[in-house]
């Protein structure tokens, strides 16, 4: 009944976490006997005296129901989009999810919204599990993008890009005066005059995702930086 | 395995490199050494320079080859051309297929392949420079790629070989011994010994000396698992979080 390790600490494939019945095994961990152990070459974290989980530190995204992502049309057939999601599963926007309003096949095509290459931000509806993945367009946030730039990060970086509710994201938005959208499998979206700055910005995030204290840094960094363009 | 040759590979009660009957050649891991693959460790063993890299999951092609509930492990061993001391004629042979499907037999048990439905798991092994040992020093090295790549694993592998000469057990086969000793024995194991994942045999070892065998393996791989251990945990630091 006690913690093998630390909270926060490095861990490695097998590795036991805690000991005894009292927590439960969340993501990235599984259970055997008694123990509770590592599947990644992670973080370990206790949560609330309830839960263990572990943060891997690689790997490819994987799409998870409720996620906003970053896609490219990489097919348009009869009645679906085909999207790339930097994923090894491919997603799946139906016509009927692609758009609100009615469309009369006869009279418009399917590249008319979206055509090959086109990048949208995309919910995902639902991941079966064969892991075929339904999106949908019927959202608030969901959208094409048009013009801006793209740059990708490894999506488990993401939350740190973010921040604790937004933070993060939020003071490269103002510092820099660029609009980004952060997709949870590892692509940014930026546009704005000054994105050069912002992509060094969110690159050495990255770089120190495993810092505490980063967005303290990052703020004086980027003040520091426009001084130097002015 | 030529035998019956008289060559005395045990001289002074120390074996021809100088080691003591139980001991490996010195070993260098080190991770993450290709920036293009998800995932890589290169293994040296004495004169055994292994690199494994690994890729995925991706999309399974062709894809009648995909597994609707799992992943697919798909292990490619190549030995160099300047590999050994004789040129090796390059691409797969009879012998490197059996190892490569050896290999992906024995990795198979640690990977929650169930989590990658339908993908494709690509796992490259490159023998650089070849001194006996090379399927387990690969399986090692292959098993550090696939935890830089990410990948969810029950555990790592660690593996090495027990030979014997002159009726003595030894633990690491190199060079003569793997030509003209009396056995080559090797094994892999999870975790630095809580299951076997690959044991094979060339040669000829009785009952009794099977458990010792054994049991120098289980010596052998904890040397290696700790090694692993100490690597991954060296190359990836995670800062003071207060």
């Amino acid at each position: 009944m006690s913690e093998l390790v630390k909270d926060k600490s490095l861990v490695i494939p097998g590795e036991a976490l805690f000991e005894g019945m009292d927590y439960l095994p969340g993501p990235g961990t599984y259970r055997n006997d008694k123990k509770i152990v590592s599947k990644y070459l992670g973080v370990a974290e206790f949560k609330n005296n309830r839960l263990v989980r572990v943060i891997p530190l690689k790997g490819k995204y994987i799409p998870r129901e409720n996620d906003f992502v970053i896609g490219y049309i990489s097919r348009v057939s009869h009645a679906i989009w085909q999207v790339d999601l930097n994923s090894p599963y491919e997603g799946i926007l139906p016509l009927s999810e692609g758009t609100e309003e009615f469309i009369d096949l006869n009279e418009k095509s399917l590249e008319d919204f979206y055509d090959i290459d086109d990048t949208i931000v995309v919910k995902i509806k639902k991941v079966t599990q064969t892991k075929d993945v339904q999106l949908t367009m019927k959202d608030r946030r969901a959208k094409k993008l048009i013009g801006g730039r793209i740059i990708e990060i490894s999506h488990t970086k993401v939350p740190r890009l973010i921040g604790k509710s937004g933070t993060m994201v939020g003071t490269i938005k103002d510092k820099t005066g660029c609009v980004i959208i952060v997709g949870q499998n590892g692509r940014v979206w930026l546009k704005g005059n000054n994105e050069e700055l912002a992509v060094r910005a969110i690159k050495k995030v990255e770089a120190e995702a495993h810092t505490s204290g980063l967005t303290d840094k990052i703020t004086h960094w980027l003040d520091e930086e426009s001084k130097k363009v002015k | 395995m030529a035998k019956g040759l008289d060559i005395k590979l045990i001289k002074n009660g120390k074996r021809l490199d100088g080691r003591d009957m139980e001991e490996m050649r010195p070993l260098k891991m080190e991770l993450g050494v290709l920036d293009r693959a998800d995932g890589s460790a290169a293994i040296e063993l004495g004169e055994t320079k292994v690199i494994a890299a690994v890729y995925g999951p991706t999309k399974l092609h062709p894809q009648h080859r995909q597994q609707p509930k799992k992943a697919v492990l798909s292990v490619r061993y190549q030995m160099l051309p300047f590999s050994t001391t004789d040129r090796c004629r390059p691409g797969p042979n009879r012998r490197s297929i059996e190892i490569g499907l050896v290999i992906k037999k024995a990795l198979e048990p640690i990977i929650f392949l169930e989590e990658f439905p339908r993908a494709d798991i690509q796992i490259e092994i490159e023998v650089i420079q070849a001194n006996a040992s090379t399927r387990v020093t690969g399986l090692t090295a292959a098993s550090l790629a696939l935890a830089d790549a990410g990948i969810p694993m029950k555990g790592l592998i660690s593996a090495c070989a027990v030979g014997k000469i002159q009726d003595k057990l030894i633990l690491d086969v190199a060079g003569a011994e793997d030509s003209y000793g009396g056995a080559d024995f090797p094994i892999a194991m999870i975790n630095g010994g809580d299951e076997i994942t690959l044991l094979q045999l060339d040669g000829d070892l009785n009952q009794k000396e099977m458990k010792p065998a054994l049991d120098l393996a289980q010596k052998g791989c904890k040397i290696l698992f700790d090694q692993q251990k100490n690597v991954l945990k060296n190359t990836y630091k995670v800062g003071d979080q207060k």
